[in-house]
């Protein structure tokens, strides 16, 4: 298997995203246009400077003349893009991909989700029919099956284990009390969180990710002339994706203290970076905390912690905003809210205000005098059956 | 001389939970006896637990025995009407698409009608009697009904050694209307006490001396009597005029299971019988039908593994109000989720193998066991080159497991698990019959077949997990 990357041959210009919320007064179209205005006003460009769309959504409309009717676009190529929770990524991948290919010269990857009209509270799949033998669990539930295998994988009592990844929505919810674009934005404590009602295994409420209507957007362009639009463009560094086989369902080997497809994509996408210590390496990461124990084991699929020990480093604030390498800075899922095609594009949005320095200085990484690159993961899925998408992006052109 | 006929293997189910009749005095305000009546889970019916009476009563025979020539289901509380419900016995059983599979349906008496044809007739025959018995609350019914169901296995001597010999019976038929349902209707209607006990008693004096002439016995070689039915005064009055010791009619801790219950009743007398015991069958039912066993030195190496004594020890008190919304009789607010969809038709043909049957697939160069069946496997890259890997009597242990509040179901919350099993393969499954309270890692854990959810009318059944009560 050969996995090339594109380094530094494509880069975002300008992004655009806005505030994840229960719209209950703007439609997706109107998200849409929000997002995409944003951005192209951030990249200096117009409507027919854009060559080529890419357009995520994961269940609020189906095909590109979804986003070519609300955008009034003029006989534009517009391909619509699902892939479970990490659909905004993946849009933005195959942006890049048409980039460096020369097909185009201005490609934009798009990403929104209106969830707020179905009636129901949290996410719910797209109804296929099945042989009904297929599991109707929530996503919520899935990812609580992490707490008790990792508890009995590592000795963790199981209590301890309960306040450390409430520690993490802690965490993540002050970050999005700094971020004006945030769904929920006030501060919440770990004692607080493990006093409420466990709703899917040990999980609360307070454990999940925030369920919200929103939309970003990115303006992709070559690398060589990325300057031409901005004086800090991202350039990328790796984009990687693994589709699980689902095997981790099948096999008795696969335990739920890890996501081996975050772990395989990571892999390959330091090795598209050049990455050798993501822990020194990494300015920031934003990494999908769709819920808390998700986070927890991505410190160590990712290789932000040794493997068993991620707990302990969560407990010491390693992940903090002031810590050795900040993750979520934004408030991540949690506080900023799941729209589920934007999401991977709204993380984007935070690396590019942060290792641009135009974060809100409340919440700004002090850790870019001495690094200068971003990792962004998106997983879309549940534990042994996932797609993960891993993307670095830096300042510099190597 | 033919072979001589008789019951070659039977199995019972009685549900885990069981309602104290005190809760429905304390609900209610009025009383309703004393003991306990068996519920049937709000994933149970007539077929599921048709099935795990059955599997109890197939598993019996051995590993090596012939399936049964034809199933047999009676019950009056069918899931399905116009579409057959003893094809999903059939299916969950994985029996051959020549052996025929049969409804006996709309009253008690089909189902000991359907033992006596099956006893009379030239096959093997898997006989399975179920029963879901509603009430209105408060009524007789709702406290002295049961849910249960029972499968006795009868063929010749030829197809196997008899645990019972049949040795003869009789009938009495008339026609009188005592108990009463109009299709659609929950629950039973009947005419006053006194009517049924007066018309009953002289169909059980004709029946039971037609009986005794039929097979050359007396009362005095006849060791115990099964006596049941509906009408309870009509019980006791036919049952204390047979000059026979009449075994515990089990209305203390199951309460009448109807269609299933003289299966049951017999099944717990064969549980405990010596060999050579002469049992009678009499059941009242729109008439009256006496059947005549003695039972054999197999019947100690043939029991099931779970006797009706040791179900009925084994259960988990369910509150009323649980109890009621479990029959629809009380309806309860659901999670504020989407009800799942219906189950496809199409799909569901495609695999009913896996969806019946619990079959997965073995990679025959892995040896890895892939559940659900798979044509590629997770290891090594053969593809269609598997074996079928029959996995409903597997017995497996919890790896990881959640409790969902979230997720719709019919009776929150949902138990999940990982299980793997004994001898390989792993399945992410519900688990059912289990305190949410109590699941930890490491516990073991059998499968039973159940109904998972009804949607546009479409009973969706599949398998789950339950906490292993071998």
């Amino acid at each position: 298997m050969a996995s090339h990357g594109i380094r530094d041959r494509v880069a975002i210009v300008g992004m655009g995203c806005t505030p994840f919320r229960e719209h209950w007064d703007r439609s997706l179209d109107d998200l849409l246009i929000d997002a995409h205005g944003a951005a192209l006003a951030s990249a200096g460009i117009a409507k027919d400077d854009v060559d080529a769309y890419w357009y995520g959504t994961s269940q609020s409309s189906a095909s590109g003349i979804s986003l070519a009717t609300p955008l009034r676009l003029d006989n534009r190529p517009v391909t619509r893009v699902e892939n479970y929770c990490a659909t905004g990524s993946e849009a933005l991948r195959q942006a890049c991909y048409a980039v460096a290919s020369g097909a185009y010269d201005v490609a934009v990857a798009i990403g929104g989700e209106k969830v707020k009209d179905g009636g129901y509270q949290g996410l719910n799949a797209f109804p296929i029919p099945t042989d009904g033998t297929n599991r109707t669990l929530t996503a919520a539930a899935m990812f609580s099956l992490m707490l008790p295998a990792y508890a009995e994988a590592y000795g963790v009592d199981e209590d301890e284990l309960r306040y450390v990844v409430a520690k993490i929505a802690e965490k993540n919810h002050f970050n999005g009390a700094r971020n004006p674009l945030a769904q929920f934005r006030r501060e919440t404590s770990a004692e607080a969180i493990c006093e409420m009602a466990a709703v899917a295994g040990r999980l609360s409420v307070f454990d999940c990710a925030g369920v919200a209507d929103g939309a970003a957007a990115a303006v992709v362009v070559p690398a060589e002339r990325a300057t031409d639009y901005t004086d800090a463009p991202l350039y990328v560094k790796a984009l990687s994706l693994v589709a699980g086989d689902g095997s981790g369902l099948v096999d008795p080997e696969f335990d739920f203290t890890t996501l081996p497809e975050c772990a395989a994509a990571a892999t390959d996408a330091y090795a598209q970076a050049g990455i050798t210590d993501p822990r020194t390496e990494l300015a920031m990461a934003e990494v999908h905390d769709c819920f808390t124990p998700t986070e927890l084991v991505l410190m160590e699929d990712l290789g932000f912690s040794e493997r068993g020990s991620g707990w302990r480093d969560v407990l010491d604030g390693r992940f903090a905003l002031d810590g050795d390498l900040p993750v979520n800075t934004d408030g991540g899922l949690k506080s900023f809210g799941h729209p589920v095609g934007a999401s991977g594009l709204r993380m984007h949005y935070e690396a590019w205000l942060q290792l641009r320095g135009e974060a809100p200085e409340d919440r700004r990484v002090d850790t870019l005098e001495t690094r200068s690159r971003a990792l962004v993961h998106n997983l879309g899925g549940y534990p042994g059956e996932m797609v993960s998408f891993v993307g670095i992006w830096g300042t510099e052109r190597d | 001389m033919s072979a001589s006929r008789g019951i070659l293997a039977y199995g019972a189910h009685v549900p885990y939970r069981r309602l104290d009749r005190a809760e429905i005095a304390a609900f209610l305000g009025t009383p309703a006896g004393r003991g306990h009546r068996a519920v049937a889970s709000f994933d149970e019916d007539a077929v599921t637990m048709g099935v795990a009476a059955a599997r109890s009563a197939l598993a019996a025979t051995g590993p090596d025995a012939a399936g049964p020539d034809a199933v047999w289901l009676s019950t009056v509380a069918a899931p399905y009407l116009d579409k057959t419900n003893a094809t999903v016995l059939h299916a969950a059983l994985r029996l051959d698409g020549s052996v025929p599979a049969l409804d006996f349906g709309g009253a008690q008496r089909s189902a000991v009608g359907a033992l006596r044809t099956a006893l009379e007739a030239g096959r093997s025959t898997l006989v399975v009697s179920a029963d879901v018995r509603v009430g209105r609350p408060g009524g007789p019914e709702d406290g002295g009904g049961g849910d249960a169901a029972a499968a006795v296995l009868v063929g010749s001597a030829d197809d196997g050694p008899l645990v019972a010999e049949y040795l003869g019976g009789a009938t009495a038929t008339a026609e009188f209307t005592d108990r009463w349902r109009t299709p659609g209707d929950a629950h039973s209607r009947t005419w006053e006490d006194r009517f049924g006990e007066q018309a009953y008693a002289p169909l059980g004096t004709a029946a039971w001396a037609d009986a005794l002439a039929a097979t050359g016995l007396t009362a005095d070689d006849v060791d115990i009597a099964v006596v049941t039915g509906l009408h309870a005064r009509a019980v006791r009055k036919v049952g204390s005029s047979l000059g026979v010791a009449v075994a515990d009619d089990r209305s203390g801790d199951v309460g009448n299971s109807g269609a299933a219950h003289p299966g049951l009743l017999l099944a717990d007398v064969l549980d405990g019988a010596e060999p050579g015991t002469v049992v009678a069958l009499v059941v009242l039912a729109d008439g009256c039908e006496v059947l005549l066993f003695r039972t054999t030195d197999a019947l100690a190496d043939r029991r099931p593994v779970r006797s009706v004594a040791a179900q009925v020890a084994d259960r988990v008190d369910v509150p009323y109000a649980r109890h009621l919304s479990w029959r629809g009789t009380l309806a309860i607010e659901p999670p504020n989720r989407p009800a799942p969809n219906r189950a496809s038709s199409s799909a569901a043909l495609r695999r009913t193998d896996w969806k019946h049957g619990f079959v997965g697939s073995t990679d025959r160069t892995t040896g890895v066991t892939h559940l659900p069946p798979s044509r590629v496997g997770i290891a090594g890259g053969a593809v269609d080159d598997m074996d079928p890997a029959p996995m409903a009597d597997a017995v497996g242990t919890i790896a990881t497991f959640t409790v969902d509040r979230l997720a719709y179901s019919p009776s929150p919350p949902v138990v999940f698990a990982v299980v793997d099993f004994d001898g390989g393969g792993r399945m992410p499954i519900e688990l059912t019959d289990v305190d949410p309270a109590e699941v930890a890692i490491g516990d073991r854990i059998e499968m039973t077949f159940r109904r998972m959810f009804t949607a546009d009318g479409l009973h969706n059944y599949f398998w789950k997990g339950r906490p292993a009560r071998g």
